[in-house]
């Protein structure tokens, strides 16, 4: 079963709701990575509402596709992402990060039901697909793994020990996609540690690379669709995104790669996001 | 003397006594475990005659991955494949794997409490020639300090079978630490084998030695020589070291009064630290412990190594000894 938005405008409606979810829970904590769940918010909204086979309702589904986010940090906006399919109640979200809540700091798969698994730790996360993949081959399994990585974590040696694994048995029922938003904490990606060129790089190890505007939601579907069709090898997605998406003073911006609005700083990031940066009128004006 | 109730070798004490390297008793109880359970699987990272996952890979190719030269995918694959309901076998040197690859390990094996066994060959200095980088002498205290974690210490090939087989049946992170060398075969088919239950092989009320690994054998020779000497020494087959059989330990304790730990390993965080713990807190008696003093390890012959590192079973006299005058006997 799967929850199925089609309509782009309502799935472009959808993941405005969610970052505006994601700035009310990290003021709420007080920590937590901004850049990278704004970032992230059409894509989480196009796999939970379009492309994965999934019950919200029953977490535990056999049948489920498996979606395994590598880079943990970015977890705030699969909690709003997941509230907003009906895993939890959206009230739920203002737990984040406190004594108590299931939603830790850093993704724990037991206290979550629908989590997959725990990360954080960066550059275990495609291992840990690639093993989910050939499990699910070797029980001829229908469900699909999509592992979603930064391209930061493209720096671990323990990233590409799996890409070469995942290529070596062409494992067709993975896919990847990398958040390729250029930053990372200690400044741009190209600057910390040159990371190009990625589509070569995965081609060399025998993935189908797919490159996509990561804020379009019909090139995000097709994407997910068209590695569904490709037999030959395992398929990654360079997803172009845009840090901060949404909220202008921090787009692009890598200060707020790992850290939180304060409160007038999330009043701001509000407003943008119900005008569309000014592009329309709040209803809550 | 010899516990008669857990059927030990009727040639323990023999000079020609089997040797068989802990390993092979992994090679066998990985196809008996495979047998037994079509989930079991097999990973390895390049070593996989050496760590003797052979066989397995031979019988069941279809559940073999061989994931190169790369210890910490080796384990990460193993935490995605159980997280899809297979019980990965992951084997390495243990140097390696649990060496390597510990936070992937922690966090991925642990943290999410996913049954991936951790086969670590090549524990100890008895490695030999190959020197200190292949001698894994801080195994145990890095994986017994990981919640969830289950750590295994076979004291010889036939217990190793039955860990294997015993370690595929627990929904638990585990880790098996195996030997290169042969050893002695000190333990019987019939001998019994419960994972978190300690047993005594040798019957005594003076002092207890509590070893693991091939440090039993060395324990048990100590024991038959003190008694020629009057003094009676228990000696306790330690091989699950967490969850550690306190009750076993405290009970020694009581009715012996001093302590002797065993082990192939370094002092700092091993099997005498871990039994330290456990009297230090509710039945302190005096206790020495044996194993590697904070160095590492060097090229040699096994037993070459094994006397200059005071892994003897003179050693373990001396320790007895030692033990029994703090004790005021």
């Amino acid at each position: 079963m799967s929850i199925k938005i089609d309509d782009i405008q309502k799935l472009e409606e959808k993941a405005n709701a969610i970052r505006e979810d994601i700035i009310k829970m990290l003021l709420e904590a007080g920590s937590g990575h901004s850049a990278g769940p704004l970032g992230m918010a059409d894509i989480f909204t196009a796999l939970y509402f379009n492309i994965l086979n999934h019950d919200p309702k029953n977490p535990d589904w056999e049948e489920r596709d498996r979606l395994i986010l590598s880079n943990g940090h970015i977890c705030p906006v699969r909690y709003a992402t997941m509230a907003h399919a009906g895993y939890f109640p959206i009230s739920e979200l203002k737990t984040l990060r406190k004594l108590g809540s299931r939603l830790q700091g850093h993704p724990h798969r037991i206290a979550l039901p629908g989590m997959e698994t725990t990360s954080g730790p960066l550059g275990s996360g495609l291992s840990q697909s690639s093993g989910l993949a050939l499990a699910g081959r070797i029980n001829k399994a229908k469900w699909r793994v999509i592992c979603l990585m930064s391209d930061g974590e493209q720096e671990e040696g323990n990233t590409w020990e799996a890409a070469m694994l995942a290529g070596k048995y062409k494992l067709h029922n993975l896919t990847a996609l990398i958040d390729r938003n250029n930053i990372q904490i200690d400044g741009h990606t190209e600057d910390v540690m040159p990371l190009e060129n990625l589509k070569a790089k995965y081609e060399a190890f025998n993935w189908h690379v797919l490159e996509i505007d990561g804020h379009n939601f019909e090139e995000i579907i097709a994407a997910f669709n068209q590695a569904k069709a490709i037999y030959e090898k395992p398929t990654i997605i360079i997803a172009h995104t845009i840090p901060g998406k949404g909220v202008s003073f921090m787009e692009n911006k890598y200060e707020w790669h790992g850290k939180p609005p304060n409160k007038e700083e999330a009043k701001k990031a509000l407003e943008q996001l119900r005008t569309l940066q000014g592009k329309i009128r709040s209803e809550h004006e | 003397m010899v516990n008669k109730s857990v059927y030990l070798n009727k040639k323990l004490f023999d000079p020609d006594i089997e040797l068989v390297p802990t390993r092979n008793g992994f090679g066998e109880g990985l196809v008996l475990a495979a047998e037994a359970d079509e989930n079991v699987v097999g990973l390895c990272a390049d070593l996989t005659e050496s760590t003797r996952m052979q066989s397995f890979a031979e019988k069941f190719p279809d559940r073999f991955i061989e994931v190169g030269v790369a210890e910490q995918n080796l384990v990460t694959v193993g935490a995605g494949m159980a997280l899809g309901g297979k019980i990965p076998f992951t084997s390495s040197y243990a140097t390696f794997s649990p060496g390597r690859n510990w936070e992937q390990i922690r966090t991925t094996i642990c943290y999410n409490d996913v049954p991936v066994k951790i086969i670590g060959s090549h524990a100890g200095v008895s490695v030999g020639p190959d020197g200190a980088t292949h001698q894994a002498l801080e195994d145990i205290a890095i994986t017994r300090a990981l919640p969830n974690m289950v750590v295994v210490s076979p004291s010889d090939w036939i217990e190793a079978k039955k860990a294997t087989q015993a370690i595929a049946r627990l929904n638990k992170p585990c880790y098996l630490r195996l030997s290169r060398e042969k050893v002695p075969v000190i333990t019987t088919e019939q001998t019994p084998f419960e994972i978190g239950k300690a047993e005594i092989f040798y019957e005594g009320k003076d002092a207890t030695v509590i070893a693991t690994g091939q440090m039993v054998f060395r324990a048990l020779q100590a024991a038959e020589e003190l008694k020629s000497h009057k003094i009676s020494v228990r000696v306790i087959n330690c091989h699950t070291i967490k969850p550690l059989d306190k009750d076993t330990i405290l009970n020694a304790a009581e009715e012996t009064g001093a302590i002797v730990t065993a082990e192939e390993h370094q002092v700092t965080g091993g099997l005498g630290g871990a039994v330290a713990e456990v009297l230090s807190q509710n039945y302190p008696v005096p206790l020495k412990i044996i194993g590697i003093e904070d160095r590492f390890g060097e090229s040699g012959e096994p037993n070459e190594l094994l006397e200059k590192f005071g892994l003897t079973k003179e050693a373990i006299i001396k320790a007895v000894t030692a033990v029994l005058r703090m004790k005021g006997k």
